[in-house]
């Protein structure tokens, strides 16, 4: 296999990274004035993300940062091309940084809410934005022969790349229900069950269009390819999962679900990067936007030695942590080995 | 128009982003040592330097939470703005950029998580370790990123391809480049300054309120231990990073001292009035003489080439235009971070003096002189990076690709001014926040509560980490 291959394959379990792990803090965000109804129960929900939302965050750095390394080009062009989504990203990113931290800093309602509403609107649209973006990807921008992109913001906004964005959305939302399932007790994790059951319907519903859409958009055979159906039957097996006790299952289906639709955006996509709208012969392609091949062996290298240190200390820190939080009016303790550990 | 916008986004955002950096790496390294002392000494004074770690720890938070925030903002504005850059660069550029993240982010914020959630979770050696992991990761991401930065200086280990793109060919030669080693090591010990400042002033707002003196007394000498040999080599290699300067980018350092015409041997000047690219002739206040060759080349009489030549010389190597950078920020920004540098020098010798005598809790004039240091650091590395940054102008690279050529054909002027509205709104919000918090915080004093700030007691969490947590 071309280092270009490897590369792209490694950009990709990036970004999957990136949306499995980030996709459930999302979730969670915009899920916790739901799942509480106090100030408590809504710092609890917030809770069960605290040790972890930063680090999964990183994911986010280093497929932006291995696409700057791998390939010039494609984070060239896809980063100026979406400007103003990127730009509403990062305020979004800020925002809800800052809430994390502001919305306990004053008694006064209206702080608070205000604090609540930047966490849950911060949460909505960096997901939604970022699937815009990967959408555009497979469904073409005007790009020129230069790799220019020539559009504007409003080119941006693809029907394709807006369904892409609501699916990945829907499966944050799912993926948050089950992971806040997996972490609370009794009244925040029945309200999670209890708000599943809508967003497991739409998940599913949004994921099964997303694939026909998708079958379409790449051309190829109209048969869904195997990802593909595997996303759709991980979307059912986490909504139904998330009716029941099973909190680990559920969640892991929601994972899988995930990986699964962000996975064949790329598998669709290759051996193409960006596609042009303008003409097929302006496609960024794995070929055509990659560094050089010492440059590719010494990042391989790099991933070869670092990455499996990330996923074990990062894997660790999340068995630590991987106690239920108990509702604040009953105990101010996790109880120790509880069957709750969220896969790394 | 287009590119001096993209270029104020980028001084703005990089600015504001070093104004954070430095308070992180060198209080990551303080409160790691803190740490240890209480790790090490849990029958005498045990807990009080634990309450010293927490609280020290909570000012990290705080600027590590923005540090992170607007360096994510800084990754994507290379593609965002400067597309024609990345596109050009990236074989080379970006691969100290993944290392960063792959090797040094993951590092830092999980180790950080571990730290903050589990005081009560883990093994005290294990929870010790994890802030030492935090404050590697935080000094190991500014290995890469400045490796990154010292190839824009001065470019090795590359070829020109056949499209006239420079391709790695050597990755070892971006980690030995004499401008990255030297400006490494004075990056760093700027860092460990700046947090031994940030963490002298502080003890020294209680020391003079008498709030937990004997606490913050062990804080201010701890700072000054840090601070006293960290300047001192600071001032040794911020004088060879100049020479390195001189060797590989001339025009910087002939900038910096305003000298247009040749000279050897050279004096330094200390003040001068006038000046700028458009006065080669100001009043020069303060004669030193033979200062700037030693300061330049290292010997007592070494020559010096003025601007005027090297103008010259560079239009016939590179063809017309104007190579010479904005002389007025050069020769001031060299001078603030020279001077504050040496009266930061004599205030830890006089801080080493009554630590020496057992009395820095009680000197008044030391206790205020640190409580007004706190504001140079943040001068002197922003003065630092405008030495460095405009110095290399015209050039983005130095003497591969101009600044000019060098931002996203496809961004307009009106894309960079919302983002620019956007950055500064949201980072002057920011700064006003981490005021009041560090404000807030510094304030408050020490937790007397033991108990570890836990993720599962959310109810009654008083001290909950800042911002990111």
């Amino acid at each position: 296999m071309h280092l270009h291959t490897v590369w792209f394959v490694i950009v990709s379990i990036f970004w999957i990274g990136f949306f499995v792990l980030e996709g459930f803090d999302f979730g969670v965000g915009m899920l916790h004035t739901i799942v509480g109804r106090t100030d408590d129960e809504r710092k609890l929900a917030l809770s069960t993300i605290g040790p972890w939302w930063d680090g999964n965050e990183v994911w986010l750095i280093v497929a932006g940062a291995g696409m700057f390394a791998a390939f010039p080009g494609w984070y060239a062009t896809m980063f100026s091309a979406l400007y103003l989504a990127l730009l509403l990203v990062l305020v979004s990113l800020m925002a809800r940084g800052v809430a994390f931290e502001f919305k306990d800093k004053s008694e006064d309602l209206r702080w608070r809410a205000t604090w609540r509403w930047a966490m849950t609107i911060g949460c909505l649209l960096i997901p939604l934005l970022l699937g815009i973006g990967l959408g555009d990807l497979l469904n073409g921008l005007p790009i020129n022969s230069s790799h220019e992109f020539t559009g504007n913001f409003f080119d941006l906004l693809t029907p394709y790349g807006l369904w892409t964005g609501l699916t990945l959305l829907a499966l944050c939302l799912l993926h948050g229900a089950t992971f806040l399932k997996l972490r609370t007790t009794d009244l925040v994790r029945e309200r999670a069950r209890a708000v599943a059951r809508p967003l497991g319907w739409a998940a599913i519903a949004f994921v099964v269009g997303w694939v026909v859409w998708t079958r379409s958009v790449a051309g190829g055979p109209d048969v869904p390819q195997p990802v593909e159906i595997l996303a759709v039957l991980a979307a059912i097996f986490a909504a139904r999962l998330a009716m029941t006790d099973h909190d680990g299952p559920a969640f892991a289906s929601s994972a899988v679900a995930i990986a699964a639709t962000i996975g064949s955006v790329f598998i669709d996509l290759y051996p193409n990067v960006m596609v042009s709208s303008t003409s097929a012969a302006y496609n960024l392609t794995v070929n055509n936007s990659a560094s050089g091949n010492y440059a590719l062996t010494v990042m391989t290298v790099v991933a070869v030695i670092f990455f499996p240190l990330v996923l074990i200390y990062q894997g660790w820190s999340f068995h630590v942590f991987r106690g239920r939080l108990k509702s604040p009016a009953q105990a101010d303790r996790p109880v120790a080995g509880q069957p709750a550990a969220p896969p790394a | 128009m287009t590119n001096d916008l993209a270029r104020w986004q980028f001084a703005t955002t990089s600015i504001y982003h070093f104004l954070f950096v430095p308070v992180t790496i060198g209080l990551a390294f303080l409160v790691a040592l803190l740490q240890t002392a209480w790790y090490r000494n849990q029958g005498v004074g045990g807990p009080e330097l634990k309450r010293v770690t927490r609280f020290f720890g909570t000012l990290l938070l705080i600027n590590v939470a923005i540090g992170v925030v607007t360096g994510l903002v800084q990754e994507f504005e290379f593609g965002m703005n400067w597309s024609a850059y990345s596109r050009f660069v990236g074989d080379v550029f970006g691969g100290p950029l993944a290392m960063e993240g792959l090797a040094a982010f993951f590092l830092e914020s999980t180790f950080l998580g571990l730290w903050i959630f589990g005081w009560d979770r883990l093994p005290k050696r294990v929870h010790l370790a994890c802030i030492w992991l935090v404050a590697g990761g935080a000094m190991l991401s500014a290995m890469f990123i400045l490796a990154a930065n010292s190839w824009m200086q001065h470019p090795v280990g590359y070829v020109l391809n056949r499209h006239g793109q420079p391709e790695l060919n050597n990755v070892w030669a971006l980690f030995t480049n004499p401008t990255f080693l030297w400006g490494y090591v004075h990056v760093i010990l700027a860092s460990l300054v700046t947090g031994s400042l940030v963490m002298l002033a502080i003890s020294a707002w209680y020391l003079r309120k008498q709030h937990e003196t004997q606490a913050f007394h062990r804080t201010a000498v701890l700072s000054v231990l840090v601070l006293l040999p960290a300047i001192m080599v600071q001032m040794f290699v911020g004088n060879k990073l100049g020479e390195i300067e001189n060797t590989y980018q001339p025009v910087k350092i002939a900038a910096a001292e305003a000298q247009w015409e040749n000279c050897q041997p050279c004096s330094f000047s200390a003040f001068q009035i006038g000046g700028g690219n458009n006065d080669q002739t100001p009043t020069q206040v303060i004669l030193i003489p033979h200062l700037l060759s030693i300061l330049a080349t290292g010997t007592w009489s070494g020559a010096v080439i003025g601007l005027n030549q090297l103008q010259k010389e560079d239009v016939a190597k590179y063809g017309p235009g104007n190579y010479i950078p904005d002389v007025f920020i050069q020769y001031w920004s060299m001078r603030v971070m020279a001077y504050l540098g040496s009266l930061i020098a004599l205030l830890a010798l006089w801080g080493a003096w009554l630590v020496h005598r057992g009395t820095l809790d009680r000197s008044k004039w030391f206790l205020r002189a640190s409580l007004a240091a706190v504001v140079t650091p943040f001068v002197m590395n922003t003065a630092g990076w405008l030495l460095t940054e405009n110095g290399r102008q015209p050039w983005i690279v130095q003497g591969l690709m101009k600044t000019i050529n060098a931002n996203s054909p496809s961004v307009t002027s009106t894309d960079i001014w919302i983002s620019l509205i956007a950055f500064v709104g949201i980072y002057v919000a920011l700064g006003a926040a981490d005021l009041i918090l560090m404000l807030r915080y510094a304030r408050k004093g020490l937790d007397p509560d033991e108990g570890g700030p836990d993720e599962s007691s959310p109810g009654t969490q008083t001290a909950t980490p800042a911002l990111s947590y």
